[in-house]
Formats: structure tokens, sequence, C-alpha cells
């Protein structure tokens, strides 16, 4: 019996104390993240849960002042309570609510989709199946990549000056555009100032470039052997795009258009520079419930051009006063814009995932 | 010299078979050509892939295109209904007419001339839909909204392309579910539906098991009866199974096309003997 080498050799173990040490690195850099993030939830969590103690002072004053039963009636418990959702912001902290920001955000939403999306895909489907490669397309496909990096106040400079003044071409005042719809009039103030529908823009040109890019991507995937087959039966371009391409691209592109209007939710920057930063009690065309709509439908055409706040503004408003308790206002205020962006997020996952099942090739 | 004997005796058992099926039908004695085709170069950019090829497909018959890899044989399907113009920087020169009319004249549209030069593909390509959407879909984008004539379609389509049995329960059901040799009598069945003259196959069993070759071959047949079928593939005793001409591409130029008989048993030129013999290829 002859052993041509040793099963054990000693300059091994150092090797594998190397790799143990990079399994170690990479755990850790896994929870880093992890742990600091659930910190942070924590502490918002945990402040939007309880009002702050009341120092000796504050208490005095609360003493002198005697509110009475049925002003305390009207104060919330806690920061984030049901109140909290139904009112608007205030003086008084315990009376403070996002009322006014929930709704801003929602036609911020409505607005930003509307236009995001057939201008986003629109884009996405020329590039991918109508431009003919060349130095041009090059140029575009760089500066859209170029344009998703660009920082969202720059966006917000932008659109004060194209939405919110119009380059000031129309004067200091402004003008005011009638149409008679036949059953309500449409005013639109010209130009925009700051209004819901220059904010939607605005917002809509921040994501632009990450829409176009992604619906790219989802356009890319879809196999060119599909494309072949419908020309193949007598397709035109249009028709093959419109029943065979778009519809399997769908999950990619909504997924991307979902996951921007969630960045779209979150920006806070370009809508300060807009000028949105304001104290506001009333929501935009004076919608602030569904039973709203049916009472005064008309305020369904006010409300793009009504002025407005949003949840990343009104977070902001409340962190930059000086008051503690708004600050667990402010907490609140995060923990409902976590709530409906973890929502957007949630609802782009399952899409993605319904439509995977679907179609696989 | 063996292969050659086995070729024959491959004719031989196909002419019995086919005497059984002409008995029903009016033999006819001249060809009728379907397709002229004239000079035809073709370049991808400044690459020449096809050289000065020069050939008629008559009607009602299946011509078989055979060549090593790489020939040109693809390409020259696809210039038949002109799939080329799809892949940029191709260019061609020389004259294809479909029954008479140039197919390259400006005039010509290209989605009427796709609808009466019908494709299938190698690689199989049911869309993600239903099995009735996938073979109504040239009906519908041509303008066929009538459910009850769909239907019709549908139903005729999927039984000429011996379909129909399989699937009639389930034509609801996803087209991606049925198997290999079905999604391509599906793809048949779907080319079927927008009624061409002319039926192109590139390579169309290729990717599949024996049986559902077997079962393609004997479609294929049956088909010939009313469309002219052109086919590309690179089994030899395909061609000689299931064609009655067939042409011997080779880099780029088409070197013989003879009735199948002809030029399996006795070619005229060296290339295609060396060929057919598995001297090279």
């Amino acid at each position: 019996m002859s052993v041509s080498g040793s099963l054990r050799e000693p300059a091994l173990a150092k090797r594998h104390r190397i790799g143990q040490l990079f399994e170690w690195a990479c755990c850790g850099s896994t929870w880093f993240g992890m742990v600091v993030l659930s910190l942070l939830l924590l502490s918002i969590g945990w402040k939007a849960m309880a009002w702050p103690i009341p120092d000796a002072d504050a208490v005095d004053r609360a003493a002198a002042t005697k509110t009475d039963a049925k002003a305390n009636a009207l104060l919330s418990p806690r920061p984030l309570s049901t109140r909290f959702l139904t009112s608007y912001d205030s003086r008084v902290p315990q009376k403070a609510g996002i009322k006014a920001a929930l709704w801003g955000s929602l036609w911020l939403l409505v607005f930003v989709t509307i236009t995001t999306v057939p201008v986003g895909v629109g884009a996405a489907v020329y590039l991918e199946e109508y431009s003919n490669e060349g130095r041009w397309k090059r140029i575009i496909q760089v500066n859209l990549s170029n344009l998703a990096g660009v920082p969202s106040i720059v966006y917000g400079i932008l659109g004060l000056t194209v939405f919110v003044r119009m380059f000031g071409l129309f004067g200091h005042d402004g003008k005011v555009l009638d149409f008679n719809l036949g059953f309500a009039m449409l005013s639109i103030p010209l130009p925009f100032e700051r209004s819901v529908i220059s904010g939607a823009l605005t917002l809509s040109l921040l994501v632009l470039p990450t829409v176009i890019v992604a619906a790219q991507e989802a356009l890319r995937a879809v196999p060119s052997s599909i494309r072949t087959a419908s020309y193949a039966l007598g397709a035109t371009q249009w028709q093959t795009i419109r029943h065979q391409v778009l519809p399997a691209a769908m999950p990619g592109i909504m997924t991307g258009v979902i996951l921007s209007l969630s960045r779209a939710m979150g920006e806070t920057a370009p809508l300060i520079m807009i000028g949105a930063l304001t104290y506001l009690a009333k929501c935009p065309g004076k919608i602030d419930s569904l039973s709203a709509v049916w009472q005064h439908p008309t305020g369904l055409l006010e409300a793009p051009f009504d002025v407005f706040t949003s949840l990343p503004i009104q977070i902001f408003n409340w962190v930059s006063r000086a008051q503690p308790e708004y600050d667990h206002l402010a907490a609140a205020g995060i923990m409902v814009l976590l709530v409906v962006l973890m929502m957007m997020n949630t609802a782009a996952i399952l899409i993605r995932n319904r439509f995977q099942r679907r179609t696989q090739w | 010299m063996t292969i050659m004997q086995s070729f024959s005796e491959l004719m031989h058992q196909r002419q019995q078979r086919e005497t059984v099926k002409r008995s029903r039908l009016v033999e006819t004695e001249t060809e009728v050509s379907k397709l002229d085709v004239n000079n035809l170069n073709f370049f991808y950019g400044e690459k020449q892939a096809l050289f000065d090829v020069s050939m008629t497909v008559p009607e009602r018959s299946v011509t078989a295109f055979i060549g090593p890899s790489g020939c040109g044989k693809s390409t020259f399907l696809r210039t038949l209904n002109r799939m080329n113009d799809i892949i940029e920087g191709t260019r061609l020169t020389g004259k294809v007419t479909l029954e008479g009319q140039d197919i390259y004249a400006p005039e010509v549209d290209v989605v009427a001339l796709r609808k009466r030069v019908g494709m299938v593909f190698q690689k199989s390509t049911p869309f993600p839909k239903s099995i009735f959407d996938n073979v109504a879909y040239g009906p519908k984008i041509a303008g066929q909204r009538n459910q009850k004539e769909l239907q019709g379609i549908v139903e005729q389509s999927l039984k000429r392309a011996a379909l129909w049995d399989e699937v009639k329960d389930r034509m609801q059901d996803s087209a991606l579910a049925l198997s290999g040799g079905q999604q391509q009598r599906l793809c048949i069945a779907r080319a079927l539906a927008t009624n061409p003259d002319v039926l192109l196959m590139d390579e169309p069993a290729s990717a599949l098991d024996p049986a559902s070759t077997a079962r393609i071959e004997d479609l294929i047949f049956e088909l010939k009866q009313n469309y002219t079928i052109v086919i590309v593939t690179h089994n030899m005793q395909q061609a000689a199974r299931i064609s009655d001409w067939t042409a011997f591409f080779f880099q780029g130029y088409l070197i013989e096309k003879d009735r199948t008989q002809k030029l399996f048993t006795t070619p005229k030129k060296k290339q295609t003997e060396d060929y057919i013999t598995g001297r090279f290829g």
C-alpha cells in the first residue's frame, strides 16, 4: 500500500480561514444595513406612538392656561391616530393631521401616472421598436441615463421655470383659459403657478428617464421570435406592438412604472423648489372625502389647478419646527408615508409575480 | 452505392404512398409555376449571402431546400415573403414574382404579401395566449371581427393542421401548455388561418422527436393538395420523403434543382452527389 499524497495539508487551513473571514464580512454587511434600518424604524415608530414627555415648564404652562375638558377632547392621545389622518395641519400639535397632504399626494399620484405612463412607454416603444440603431439613438440613450442621475432639486428649478412661471410669458398677472364643457367650466390658469399640475409635471419629468429605461428593458426582454411570428402572419408593425410586444412587456413596464411612482411620491426637494412648502388647511379642489366628490363634482376640475401639499412636504414642514411635539408628528407622517410606499412596492411585486407565471417562454 | 440505394428505396415507398393518394386527385401533368426567382443576389451589409439564384417553385407541390449550414437556404426562403426586410442593412437585387407579380415592387404591401405567403419557423413560436387566440390572430388583425366566422376559421385551420382532435376541448388553455410537436402544428394552423397560397417552412421538424416529426411530415404531405409548400431541411431523408422538387444550395449558390427522385438518385453535379452521399456537410 502506497500513499501518493497526504490528505492533510497545513497550508490549506489558512486558505479556509480566509474564506471563513470573507463569509463573515459579507454576513456583517448584510446585517449592518438591516440593523440600522430596523433601529430607525423602531425609533420613528416609538415616536409616532407617543407624545414627548412634557418638561416641568410646559406642565406649569398647561396648568396656568387651564385647558378645559372640551378642548382636551379634541386633542389626540398620540401622534399617530385616526384623527391624525382626518384633520388638517394646525398650530396646536395635538390637533394637527395630514389630511391635506394625503389628498395632495393622491392628486399628484394620479397626474404623475397620467402624464408619465403614455409618454414614458411611448418613448420606450419608439426607441426599442421603431428607431434605427445609430448615432442619434446612442446619444439619446446616453442622455437618458444621465438624466436619470440628475439631482431632483434641479428638476425643481426646471419645474419652477417651465410650469410655475412659464418663462414669464403670460405677464405679471397671468391669463386664465376658460373652457365650457357643457356641464361645468374648466378654468386653466396660465402659468400654472404652484398647483397640483405643476408639481405633477415636475415629478413626471423627474421619473420619466427611469420609466423609459425600465420600459425599454421590458421591451427588450420580449423574444424577437414573437415579433417575427407576428409579422409572418401579415401583421403590421403597430399590430405587432399592440397585440404581442406590449402585452408581453406589460408586467415589466408596470413594475418599473410603479417603482418610479413610489419614488415620485417620496420626493421633497423639487416640490419645495416649486413652492409647495406652505401652511395649508384645505385639500385640492376642496375634495376632502369621497362624498365630497358627489357633492361638488366640479371640484375635480378645479383640483389640478389648486394649491397643494404632499406627504413628504408636510413631514419636512414639521421637522423644521421648534416644538418637540412636531418631531413626533413628523414621525407619524413618516409612518403613513412608509405604509403608502410599501403598499405601492407590494403592488409592483404582486403584479410581477402574477404575470411572470402566465408568460413563460 | 448503398446510400443511393437507400434513397431509391425511400422513393419507392413514397411512390406507393403517393399512388394511393393520387387516385383521388386529378393528375396535372404540366407544372404551373407559383413563384419565380430570377438572378437573385442577397446581401447582409457588405457580405453577399446569395449569388445569382434563379428557380421556379411549382404550384401545389413540395419544394425542399437542402444544403450544409450557412449555405443560404434559409435566407433564400425568407426572401420569398420578404421576412429579411425586418433585418437592418440587408439588400437584394434580382426579381421574385408570385404568380407573375414582382413582390419587391414598390407598390407591393409587405403585409398583404405575407398574408398570401405564410411561414412556419424552426422553433415553434406560439404567442403567450390561448390556443384559440393564437389561431385567430391572423384573421383578427386582418379585420375579421365576426366571432362565428372566427370560430369557423379556427376549427378548419386546426383540422387541416391535424390538431383539432387534440385541442378541441381546451381551446381557451394557454398554447404554451402544448407539447413541442403540438406547438409546431399549432403554428402551422396559425399560418393556415390567414388562408395563404404558399407556405414556407424553415426546418419545421428539426427540434421535434421522431414521432412528432412523422406527424408533421404526414401533414405536409396532406397540405400540398391545397398549398404550395417550400421547406428548408437539414435532413436529407426528410427531403426525400416529402418533397417533389429538391434544390441543393452550397455557399450561397443554387447548385442544382431537380425532381426529388432524380436529384437523389442521379444528381448531375459532383457537389450534389458528394453532399447527399455524406462526403461533406
